[in-house]
């Protein structure tokens, strides 16, 4: 019993601190890799003690200037509603990260624990549903501002969140039917089975086009550019213009979480999640853990490195994708919101469907 | 009869309409960018000689060199025995196409000269430094200086500079160090309320 909560407080500590971490550096990454990108230096001036720790002193600096801020409520606005909008983009964005599993099921003792820390059968629904309540915390900002401008900023984020959750949904049937599973720890051990015997069933193999919705889709949810019309200044006033100080922190704070979780999503779903090719733990290959190639070498490893490296596997990936997200951030061009509107409705959902359509009709004929 | 050019429209093939294959190939362009400044500055930290991976001066440790055409802010030239060249002939507050120019023109003590300026103020924050006035100076009285950039100040006031600062470069004088030299005339100085009025 006592161990039991200790390991979810554990599991749900290690997967907060992770995505706390993340958000953080990602503040920092953000500055630094568009710097890079566009041959620039970048974030450098803040020190202490002479100490700029290559810019990472900057976050800081930026995190005391956003505390001290004025707290500004504009007149009548809403101050309930206002005060809770960034909590409800936050918060969400971190239950999400809750049905995800960052390793392999390891056994202590005479129990097997998975590294998930909720084990839930219908995971992806529940990503699904905690990822449309993201939608609240924009539409509340519009809304408590008391602001017109801002409660059309709210409305067309709402309308282009909603637009992609869609197509979020539709991308994740084609992988919930090819593992036959809505569990993403399900999900995470199916990836580890291999097609003719030496190619890896990830998601992104087998459902290369959902990965292709998924990604835009998932980015659009996100917020972030070339999808960040929310903040459109140069056309409509954005849905957080009444916001300053730490309430605005928390929207940004809670869409770099978003990236990473949307990452562990990706990662989850399409990248094999914690899977390295190839690598088997004893309760797959009857004792034997370690490395097992196709061509029948086979690299003996101890059961806790072959763990170690799984969960290494796992955080490499969701790094890997975060650097996909900056980069396309810091490359593309935004849209404009009738393109916007027109690649959700009328040329991904159609492309969408389809996949569902073949999908089915594969997985039909094969088996 | 107008002429008409036309301008023909790039015709995006079926490939580039597609969308996805072009911005893939921006990612790799960004991606280079991003992996060879990334080297370059491993590179440098670890202590090798690499390229710079930036072309970010860092502005007040380096600086950018300055054109010599580059127009500064201006300077009213002095004769030999310190007293301005200027003869108040008001071409440059004519020239002027911002009225910022303010002169007021006094006889001067010199009998070889006929007039000075007792006043000669100009109100930067509405100069667009176009250099009219140093052309139209009939006696390279006015001048802008090359090499200075750094116009800042944290009140408006400090923009709306004298004829001391113009001819000694110091900081502001106070009206009243020259104002026995105005003969009761009206100096064109504007006081911070004229400013905000717009003058
Ligand atoms: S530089 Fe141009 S705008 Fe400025 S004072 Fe001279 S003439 Fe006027
Ligand atoms: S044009 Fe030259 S001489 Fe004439 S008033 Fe202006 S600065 Fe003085």
């Amino acid at each position: 019993m006592w161990l039991d909560l200790g390991l979810i407080v554990g599991k749900i500590a290690v997967a907060f601190t992770g995505i706390i971490t993340g958000a953080f550096v990602l503040t920092w990454a953000e500055r630094k890799q568009s710097a890079l990108i566009s041959d620039r230096i970048g974030a450098n001036r803040a020190a202490i003690l002479g100490i700029k720790l290559l810019g990472l002193i900057n976050s800081v600096a930026d995190a005391m200037k956003m505390v001290f801020k004025e707290d500004f409520l504009p007149p009548k606005g809403l101050r309930f509603l206002h005060a809770m909008a960034p909590v409800f983009a936050m918060f969400p964005v971190f239950m999400t990260f809750a049905v995800l599993p960052f390793g392999p099921p390891i056994s202590i003792g005479d129990r097997i624990v998975p590294l998930q820390i909720l084990q839930l059968d219908i995971g992806v629904l529940y990503i699904l549903a905690f990822g449309s309540i993201a939608v609240y915390g924009v539409m509340l900002a519009g809304w408590a501002s008391n602001n017109k401008y801002s409660l059309i900023g709210g409305m067309r984020a709402t309308a282009q969140m909603i637009s992609y959750e869609l197509i979020i949904g539709l991308s994740l049937i084609g992988p919930i039917l090819v593992y036959g599973s809505l569990d993403p720890g399900v999900m995470a051990t199916a990836q580890n089975e291999y097609l003719w015997g030496w190619i890896p069933k990830w998601g992104i193999i087998v459902q290369p086009i959902a990965f292709l919705l998924f990604l835009p889709a998932a980015m659009a949810e996100t917020k972030r550019a070339p999808f960040d019309l929310p903040e459109g200044e140069s056309e409509i006033i954005g849905f957080a213009t009444e916001y300053s100080g730490m309430r605005w922190g928390m929207f940004f704070l809670g869409e770099f979480a978003e990236i990473v979780v949307l990452a562990a999503v990706l990662a989850t779903v399409f990248l094999g999640s914690y899977q390295v090719p190839f690598l088997f733990d004893g309760g797959e290959m009857a004792g034997l853990a370690g490395f097992h190639f196709p061509w029948g070498a086979y690299v003996p490893l101890g059961e806790w490195v072959v763990v170690a490296l799984r969960v290494f596997s796992f955080g490499f990936k969701v790094l890997v994708l975060m650097w996909l997200q900056m980069q396309i951030r810091w490359t593309f061009p935004r849209f404009r919101y009738d393109q916007l509107m027109r690649v959700s409705w009328r040329e991904m959902m159609p492309i969408a469907l389809l996949n569902i359509g073949v999908t089915a009709l594969i997985i039909r004929l094969v088996s | 009869m107008i002429e008409v050019k036309p301008v023909r429209r790039v015709e995006l093939s079926l490939w580039q309409k597609t969308y996805y294959p072009e911005l893939w190939k921006g990612m790799l362009v960004t991606s280079r960018h991003f992996f060879v400044n990334l080297g370059r500055h491993v590179g440098r930290s670890l202590g090798f000689k690499t390229k710079p991976a930036r072309v970010t001066i860092m502005y007040p440790e380096e600086r950018r060199p300055i054109s010599p055409r580059w127009r500064g802010r201006h300077r009213l030239m002095l004769r030999p025995d310190g007293s301005p060249r200027c003869v108040a002939c008001m071409m440059c507050e004519t020239a002027c196409p911002d009225l910022c120019i303010y002169i007021t023109a006094g006889e001067s003590p010199d009998g070889r000269v006929e007039k000075y300026p007792v006043a000669f103020e100009i109100d930067l924050l509405r100069c667009c430094f176009c250099g009219l006035c140093v052309e139209a100076c009939p006696e390279d009285a006015i001048r802008m200086d090359t090499g200075y950039l750094e116009l800042a100040s944290y009140s408006r006031a400090e923009f709306y500079v004298d004829r001391e600062f113009l001819m000694h470069g110091s900081i502001l004088t106070t009206h009243s160090q020259y104002a026995g030299e105005l003969d009761g005339r009206p100096a064109h100085r504007i006081d911070l309320v004229k400013l905000a009025r717009g003058h």
